[in-house]
């Protein structure tokens, strides 16, 4: 069954390359994909759709989580309303052969951004701003005396199977030459599963996800968290190469979610500060930004005020962030790395010019 | 007077060919045109086929292998590793569910009522249920509720853990080895992971009861005159099956049996649900750090066809065997 699934993902992507020829070469210059998006009315975006913080359906029925708004921002900046998004759930192996395959638009999937998967004779991705600085760490039952990687050895590992957090694990034990079985499961939960049930002595993957699964945990603290970081995480959203148009959109509408922060736009004052952009005409940037003038969306093939309506679906990167996986969150993550550089962290947008 | 020549499109000999090679030649130019156009696009999309990075090191471990494997060792190495784990499975299952089929077939035929009563439960319950619920039960519910560590199910030689099956062997220095533990981790020479024993379980059984049933049709189609001829001669139960019945219910049984292998070696690959890493497993994570989903997918599709095709001339094999030498 699973073979067939990704039976069908392989020939739709054959297919889709096969008859792509056929479609002729008079295409718009400017993205085919934006045009279909805006024919379509809707996104349709790759999320994770189990990952508390990043998506995942709450009890209320709607996704939510980082990666859930960062779609909905994008809609709301090219179709003037964040709920015209269809999220599609894919697991880390189906990821990529959904996007290049055109059945998502947009990746938000908290997936890691690498050389391999940014280049065109690799995975051919076109990656937008960082949304998460993450890095990948190893939990273990609080009980089980494991501190560090060399405690591991001998014993088995969980891990998410096709992810970097496989890849890094073997290359961190391979040059500690410690030895370890790890046992890989295509999807996380099954991988949760099998380590809740104790069949692996530890459980490597982002530090942000074991945080998140660690939460909803009846007994939060009978699991540790360890302190090694073996790797960086830059969980980022991807587009495909074919189309840099659209990759600029998407590229700068994240921005757009980081510099309203830097200027102190929020979901709350965007009315009045957009309000006093208008009557004021010294306050150029803010005009700019906000787009009351300038073309900075007809240059994107957006509209001209893009950031106003991705604002005022979610907020801006910092109220996103506190919502989805802050203080304010189940998940009480440490904003950490994921500051703003003015603030000390890593989180920066190149400026609306 | 001259005999006319039959003008060329009305030849009876010559019009079928030249039909015949007027169709080869639009399918030819069809599928030129396809293939052409793939390998365009393809090319358009940087994603030509190539194979060069088979032979780059793969980075990434397998948890147990047939043939040693590591991670500086090249990708087509951890494909061959999935294959042989694949492998394994399906010939392991093949024996398993061979063997339960046919103990269960026959036992649908048995004087004991409670036997055949059990016998048609098990077929009824295990064929209604989806393989991949199964492979789940198998695998969270029942082997991952064995207890671990000191704790772990002991008979003197064997000891069944949540981390395996782990029986007494000869090591290295050809000496009876009993498994131990060793800070919290049993060893022994010869380790069965609960992955690879979920899986098989899982398959043996889900195929077992179909196989049963193809053992069942096959000596129901025994007619009745054979048992009583055979009674009537002085042959016990288990002599009329064995020398009167299956020989002749064989004919029947074998070419069922052929796509119920075939399908136990399709299903081998569901073995990603329990964590036990084959060949689409492998293929996979291929797939995921090379980018190369064509040339992995062609390469899992001819894998699984290749294993088809021999379990199907093995088949067709022993069916030239069993059936009927007519003079």
């Amino acid at each position: 069954m699973v073979l067939l699934r990704r039976l069908a993902t392989a020939i739709s992507l054959l297919g889709a390359v096969i008859l792509a020829g056929c479609a002729g070469d008079g295409s718009d210059v400017q993205s085919q994909k934006m045009a279909a998006i805006k024919a379509r009315g809707s996104l349709l975006c790759g999320t994770d759709g189990k990952l508390p913080g990043f998506s995942y359906v709450g009890s209320d029925g709607r996704y939510a989580g980082l990666d859930v708004d960062t779609c909905r921002a994008v809609a709301a900046a090219m179709l003037g309303d964040g709920e015209k998004v269809q999220f599609r759930d894919l697991n880390p192996s189906e990821r990529f052969a959904a996007l290049s395959s055109g059945e998502v638009d947009l990746l938000a999937r908290n997936t890691t951004m690498t050389l391999s998967r940014d280049a065109a004779g690799g995975n051919g991705l076109s990656f937008a701003p960082t949304t998460f600085y993450d890095g990948q760490g190893v939990m273990a039952p609080s009980a089980s005396g494991i501190r560090e990687l060399k405690d591991l050895a001998g014993k088995p590992v969980c891990v998410p199977s096709g992810t970097t957090s496989e890849l890094n694990l073997a290359d961190r034990m391979r040059e500690k030459s410690i030895a370890f079985t790890p046992l890989k499961f295509q999807t996380l939960d099954q991988m949760w599963t099998a380590y809740f049930s104790g069949r692996c002595a530890a459980v490597s993957t982002d530090r942000s996800q074991m945080a998140a699964y660690r939460s909803i945990l009846p007994q939060p603290a009978l699991h540790t968290l360890l302190p090694v970081v073996m790797s960086k995480e830059p969980l980022t959203v991807s587009t495909i190469n074919a189309d840099p148009a659209w990759a600029d959109a998407v590229r700068w509408i994240v921005n757009g979610l980081i510099q309203a922060e830097e200027l102190g736009i929020t979901k709350a004052n965007l009315e009045a500060k957009l309000a006093a952009a208008k009557a004021d005409p010294s306050q150029a940037e803010l005009r700019r930004f906000l787009g009351v003038e300038g073309e900075f969306g007809r240059q994107l093939a957006l509209p001209a005020d893009f950031v106003v309506q991705a604002v005022r679906a979610v907020g801006n990167y910092g109220e996103i962030f506190e919502r989805n996986l802050g203080q304010s969150s189940k998940l009480k993550l440490d904003r950490g790395m994921n500051r703003l550089w003015t603030q000390g962290g890593l989180i920066y947008s190149p400026p609306f010019r | 007077m001259n005999p006319t020549r039959t003008p060329w499109w009305r030849n009876r000999r010559l019009l079928p060919w030249l039909v015949q090679a007027a169709v080869g030649l639009i399918v030819l130019v069809l599928v030129a045109f396809l293939l052409g156009n793939l390998v365009r696009n393809l090319a358009n999309a940087g994603l030509l086929l190539t194979w060069s990075w088979l032979g780059n090191p793969s980075g990434f471990e397998i948890s147990e292998t047939v043939i040693p494997f590591d991670a500086s060792m090249p990708y087509w190495r951890a494909l061959m590793a999935g294959l042989m784990n694949t492998l394994r499975v399906v010939i392991f299952g093949l024996i398993g569910a061979t063997l339960l089929g046919v103990v269960v077939g026959t036992a649908s035929f048995s004087s004991n009522g409670l036997l055949r009563f059990l016998s048609r439960i098990y077929v009824e319950l295990i064929r209604n249920i989806p393989l991949l619920l199964q492979l789940v039960f198998w695998y969270f519910v029942v082997f991952l509720s064995l207890p671990n560590g000191a704790a772990a199910l002991q008979v003197p030689g064997v000891v069944l853990a949540k981390s395996g099956l782990y029986l007494s062997w000869f090591d290295s220095a050809l000496q009876w080895q009993l498994p131990l533990l060793e800070n919290g981790v049993w060893q022994a020479p010869l380790r069965i992971s609960v992955e690879f024993a979920a899986l098989l379980c899982g398959l043996v059984i889900y195929s077992g009861a179909f196989i049963a049933e193809v053992v069942r049709g096959g000596i129901a189609s025994v007619p009745k005159g054979q048992w009583e001829a055979a009674i009537s001669l002085g042959f016990s139960p288990l002599l009329t099956l064995r020398r009167i019945v299956l020989p002749q219910a064989l004919r029947v049984i074998v070419p069922g049996l052929n796509s119920q292998y075939i399908s136990l070696a399709k299903n081998s690959s569901l073995a990603v649900a329990c964590g036990f890493t084959d060949l689409y497993s492998v293929s996979e994570t291929t797939l995921n750090q090379t980018g190369r989903a064509i040339e992995v997918m062609l390469i899992l599709l001819a894998s699984y066809l290749v294993i088809d095709l021999v379990i199907s001339a093995l088949m067709n094999g022993l069916n030239g065997l069993v059936q009927l030498r007519e003079r």
